[in-house]
């Protein structure tokens, strides 16, 4: 393979996670950045997401429940659907908490979550996790690469009408009541608006987002583990959003793409710099780069790359 | 009585958490915000205490020393106490640099979220400096002998009873520190109406940063512990921050007595569980605990009403 061809097929390979990132990050966005929920558990539905997908769609085995074969826009459905109840569940418990209970909740929800899909081998396989999970395209494409960039055009489709839902939701009706009330519930409860309805509303389909997401990852690798959906996942997700800007879908977007980016390129960065004796290593680095982004940003520039925008209607050019 | 064993497992555990809460405790209510850097500073102290050693290996030749039945001596000991100012230390730098300039924001917020990136720097950059395999301060397995007569099924380490015991007079030492010092009543002061002590002339900026000195130590002994009855690596503290949260909240948000009966009661009940449902889901035991008292007792089980 000429060198051309192999950065073709890397950047495929760049985008479609960089977009699996964006859409988790649009996911956070309508929950923290539009109604003000400070959900740490992200790592949770994205796990139930995937899980969902890949035990809906995989080939049936002994080990586990599950496989049930069905087609791959199925397995996207039920992971939305899923990850949407799972939220739903742990919306009507929590949201009431205030702030930093609800970030010890979620944080507490995703730690179980991820430990269930650890040990609950009957339902998950446990630390072996779900492998052969449908690739759509295969059949057609000739190539990993030809496959893997149709995957993205896919991907692509769905991170573009994601966004374009959600950019039309924020601005609608619905949205500004959510915007409402993150910054005077008293207000917005005073004309009427339950808080909690449309709070919760704002996190089971933000839940229902990231679950898609999930479903993106689980089919583009093909094998889903619990190592996959640690902590980390969401405190990636969280400096992507505050680097692009919460509150603004587009920030989050361009957050995704960016500090993946980033990530990648510390990653090769590292690789080159460090000996060979130490590259297991190196990938801590990557992350110790992360936090550090956030913190740096946090201290410089909080609103992050596309901030807020103040909106007032989509018929009302703001 | 097939639960007996699990006391120690529970006290000594319990022990860990409780010296970590109480960091944690005092950071919630005195600063304002839920710290996730807390389980990152216990696991520098285990850290240092293992750095140090070996350093002290490497220049002097000789190990730990032994004191008694006690897998450890003098010069681990002295370990420690270097830990813990290192500790407080850190955890001083860190406010310093990151959380006081943020908190003119007057957003909780934003601590909170800088604390994730804090968090991973610090976890990662472990990893990064020793590697993410296991490391231990001495390859001495100890025997576990009855202690309680009668009670044969109840057994400890020297090491364990070594921890429970200096756990306990850590927080003597607290608790006369809090109501005997004139440091100890303005933290008390803060903690409870930042305002008005203030205006009394607490200064709060002091009372900041000896409550990360404070903190970040007992930290540092909390690492230790589990560097010593179990092992060191880079995950040790993020992992309890579950737990850790779980205490202070169960024993209520700014109260130091209330942590130390949280960490206990979570210890007692995470090692307790084992036998019911299994060594795996012990974390979900603090979780469940955790959401229990966020649901049906807020203020927690010692803490004031907001």
């Amino acid at each position: 393979m000429s060198a051309t061809a192999d950065l073709g097929a890397y950047l495929v390979f760049f985008l479609v996670v960089a977009l699996y990132y964006a859409l988790l990050c649009l996911g956070l966005n309508l929950q923290w950045g539009v109604t003000g929920l400070f959900n740490v558990g992200v790592a949770g539905f994205v796990c139930v997401g995937a899980y969902a997908s890949a035990l809906l769609t995989g080939p049936s085995s002994p080990d586990h429940w599950g496989g049930l074969g069905w087609p791959v826009a199925v397995g996207w459905a039920g992971a939305a659907g899923l990850a949407g109840l799972a939220a739903l569940l742990v919306g009507a418990v929590t949201l009431r908490l205030r702030h930093d209970y609800l970030a010890i909740s979620t944080f507490g929800i995703a730690v179980t979550i991820q430990l269930v899909a650890l040990n609950f081998v009957r339902l998950t396989n446990g630390p072996f996790g779900i492998a052969q999970i449908p690739r759509p395209f295969a059949a057609w494409a000739g190539t990993p690469v030809a496959r893997n960039a149709l995957y993205l055009g896919l991907v692509g489709l769905v991170v573009a009408g994601t966004y374009g839902a959600l950019e039309r939701l924020v601005r609608s009706p619905w949205g500004r009541v959510l915007r409402a009330l993150r910054e005077d519930e008293a207000a917005a409860a005073a004309l009427g608006k339950s808080p909690a309805r449309y709070r919760l509303e704002a996190f089971v389909l933000g839940a229902m987002v990231m679950g898609l997401a999930g479903a993106v990852y689980a089919h583009f690798v093909g094998y889903v583990a619990p190592e996959d959906f640690l902590p980390i996942l969401t405190f990636q997700v969280w400096t992507m959003l505050v680097v692009g800007g919460s509150g603004s879908n587009r920030g989050a977007l361009v957050g995704g793409v960016l500090v993946w980016g980033l990530w990648s390129a510390s990653g090769a960065m590292v690789a080159q710099l460090l000996p060979q004796a130490m590259q297991a290593r190196g990938a801590a680095l990557q992350v110790v780069l992360i936090g550090l982004v956030l913190a740096v940003v946090l201290l410089r520039r909080p609103r992050g790359l596309f901030g807020e925008e103040a909106v007032v209607s989509r018929h009302v050019e703001a | 009585m097939t639960w007996l064993p699990y006391l120690v497992d529970g006290l000594l555990l319990g022990a860990t958490i409780a010296l970590g809460a109480v960091g944690l405790t005092l950071t919630y209510s005195i600063l304002g915000f839920a710290n996730f850097t807390h389980g990152d500073l216990i696991t520098w102290g285990a850290y240092f205490v293992l750095s140090l050693t070996l350093g002290w290996t490497a220049l002097t030749g000789t190990g730990l020393g032994r004191l008694g039945p006690l897998s450890f001596g003098w010069p681990f000991l002295a370990a420690l106490g270097a830990a813990m100012v290192l500790t407080g230390a850190l955890g001083a730098l860190l406010d310093r640099v990151l959380f006081r300039p943020l908190r003119q924001h007057g957003m909780q917020i934003v601590l909170v979220i800088a604390s994730f990136g804090a968090s991973l720097a610090l976890r990662y950059g472990l990893a990064f400096l020793y590697g993410p395999e296991p490391h231990y301060y001495t390859r001495e397995i100890q025997l576990a002998a009855p202690v309680i007569p009668g009670l044969s099924a109840v057994r400890a380490t020297p090491d364990q009873l070594f921890v429970l015991g200096l756990t306990a007079g850590l927080m003597i030492g607290l608790h006369l520190l809090l109501t005997r010092t004139t440091l100890g009543r303005a933290m008390r002061a803060v903690s409870e109406n930042p305002t008005l002590a203030r205006v009394v002339g607490v200064d709060p900026q002091a009372v900041a940063r000896w409550t990360w000195l404070i903190g970040g130590a007992l930290a540092a002994v909390g690492g230790a512990f589990v560097g010593l009855t179990v092992q060191i690596r880079p995950w040790l503290g993020f992992d309890l921050l579950l737990p850790l949260f779980a205490a202070t909240i169960l024993g209520g948000v700014g109260s130091v007595y209330g942590a130390v009966l949280g960490g206990l009661v979570i210890g007692m009940a995470e090692a307790l569980a084992v036998p019911l449902v299994g060594a795996e889901y012990r974390a979900a035991v603090a979780f469940l605990a955790l959401l229990g008292a966020l649901l049906l007792r807020p203020r927690g089980l010692l803490g004031t009403r907001e």
